[in-house]
């Protein structure tokens, strides 16, 4: 089987927009996972949910609603559309739909992890005179870190494995916005299987690595 | 105890046969049209329901894709394709029945833009503008709409610059929908399907005999289980009613 030079362009995109989105949603996944885990307000549980909703939502259903938050005729997507900012049809749209869809993974998992960080080491490390900002830094992500990477390395699968969203919102442009789920999806819809194939052993693989470490990561036990 | 369960069961299974749906008849047909034809090809059908008594069920998709799902196995007793060499291609693998195939319609090209939106586009030259930033297309490597539109802005020496700019649907409604939509500032589509939506407006239309030829052949398939049935519905779709439908969505007729 020879490789098409496609399939590099293909791959090196895919996997450097999932990485970028990956990168962007880490700040906030975290932070709103450790206010999830952590607070209580009135109206909590509608926010937990719509956080969740990428996840459970048809992904074409989260792609039809990114388009109207940013197509020309929506005061955002028209905003930006006359400051020369392209969402649409464009890969800043592959890496909104990505980051979209994975952010819920992230968020569940970090969660997960901030919850199982004994709140009473936090609390030691107050009375010993650690400001919230330090304590946060230095002992509670530390704890949390193996649940932080392992839910990022799903976040980073789901980003790398999305379609629905993503062909609504960027849409299929070989070379600009097709990742390797919508090149695929092209090669099938036009009889060339044996690209199709290539694209997907290379998806397997990315998959599989992706998972085995984040399942890895979270199968091991606490205090290495 | 145990006649009154069995008479029970026989009312069930008496409900059952009497609402149960007619067997599917054997003269039901399946349609796979090119997605240009739906709307004419949806009233035809109507028509033929109903002179008839069969049921159609039309599968409308490019065409391309529709000859991928035939040779697939798809069944289907009628292909109308928006262009001549999905149909050759058919023909070539023994998948149409001898002597049905006929040249039906032609149509025309248009470059369209979004209604309701302030556009620089006149001509085909205009797409050229910095500020025509996509163009939507049909996939041009495969669907009739987007190979008749590449070959024409090939012809105009234009495709090189324009290519960037295209973005690829999957057929020609969808490009279509991507001009209304108002994400892309030009399309490419058939004059009939121009014609269909208030939320494009038409900015240039092709000349006929300027353009690359348009056909749309049809023909019965050979896997098909219902000839008879096609047949007729042919025989309706060539009907001086059945062309008149077709030209009043705007197709030009080949006769």
């Amino acid at each position: 089987m020879s490789i098409i030079p496609e399939t590099w362009q293909i791959t090196l995109f895919s996997v450097a927009v999932a990485l970028a989105s990956t990168l962007v949603i880490l700040p906030f996944g975290v932070a709103l996972a450790w206010v999830f885990a952590r607070k209580e307000w009135p109206l909590k549980a509608i926010i937990e949910t719509m956080v969740l909703l990428p996840l459970v939502m048809p992904p074409v259903s989260t792609g039809l609603i990114l388009l109207e938050i940013f197509g020309r005729r929506s005061p955002l997507g028209g905003w930006l559309y006359n400051r020369g900012v392209e969402i649409v049809f464009n890969w800043k749209g592959v890496l909104i739909a990505m980051a979209v869809m994975s952010f819920p993974l992230l968020v569940r998992a970090a969660r997960t992890s901030f919850s199982e960080v004994n709140p009473r080491l936090e609390q030691i490390a107050a009375t010993l005179g650690a400001s919230r900002c330090r304590i946060f830094f230095v002992i509670t992500i530390p704890l949390a870190f193996r649940g932080i990477i392992a839910g990022s390395l799903l976040a980073f699968s789901r980003a790398l494995g999305e379609f629905g969203a993503t062909i609504l919102l960027a849409g299929n442009i070989p070379g600009r916005t097709q990742t390797l789920s919508l090149a695929i999806f092209n090669y099938v819809q036009t009889g060339r299987e044996h690209e199709a194939y290539m694209l997907l052993s290379i998806t397997v693989m990315i998959a599989f690595a992706s998972v085995w470490c984040s399942e890895w990561l979270l199968r091991c036990p606490k205090g290495m | 105890m145990s006649k009154k369960w069995l008479r029970q069961v026989c009312s069930i299974a008496a409900l059952f046969l009497v609402t149960a749906p007619p067997a599917a008849s054997a003269d039901d047909i399946v349609v796979s049209a090119a997605a240009s034809l739906t709307d004419a090809l949806e009233q035809i059908g109507r028509a033929y329901q109903f002179k008839s008594k069969n049921r159609v069920t039309f599968v409308f998709a490019s065409s391309s894709t529709l000859a991928r799902q035939i040779e697939a196995g798809a069944p289907a007793d009628v292909f109308f394709s928006a262009d001549v060499q999905t149909m050759d291609a058919l023909e070539r693998n023994g998948r149409l029945e001898p002597g049905t195939r006929k040249q039906l319609l032609s149509n025309q090209l248009v470059i369209i833009v979004p209604a309701d939106l302030p556009t620089v586009v006149n001509s085909p030259e205009d797409l050229l503008d910095p500020r025509v930033r996509k163009i939507a297309l049909a996939e041009p490597s495969s669907v009739p709409a987007g190979v008749y539109s590449k070959t024409y802005l090939e012809s105009l020496g234009l495709w090189d610059k324009v290519k960037p700019k295209v973005v690829p649907v999957l057929d020609v409604r969808a490009t279509l929908a991507s001009v209304e939509s108002g994400n892309v500032e030009a399309g490419l589509v058939y004059k009939t399907d121009a014609a269909g939506s208030r939320r494009v407006k038409t900015v240039f239309e092709v000349p006929i005999g300027k353009g690359p030829k348009i056909i749309y052949p049809v023909a019965i398939l050979k896997e098909s289980e219902n000839k008879a049935a096609a047949k007729e519905f042919l025989n309706v779709m060539v009907s001086p009613s059945g062309l008149d439908a077709f030209k009043r969505y705007g197709f030009v007729v080949l006769r």
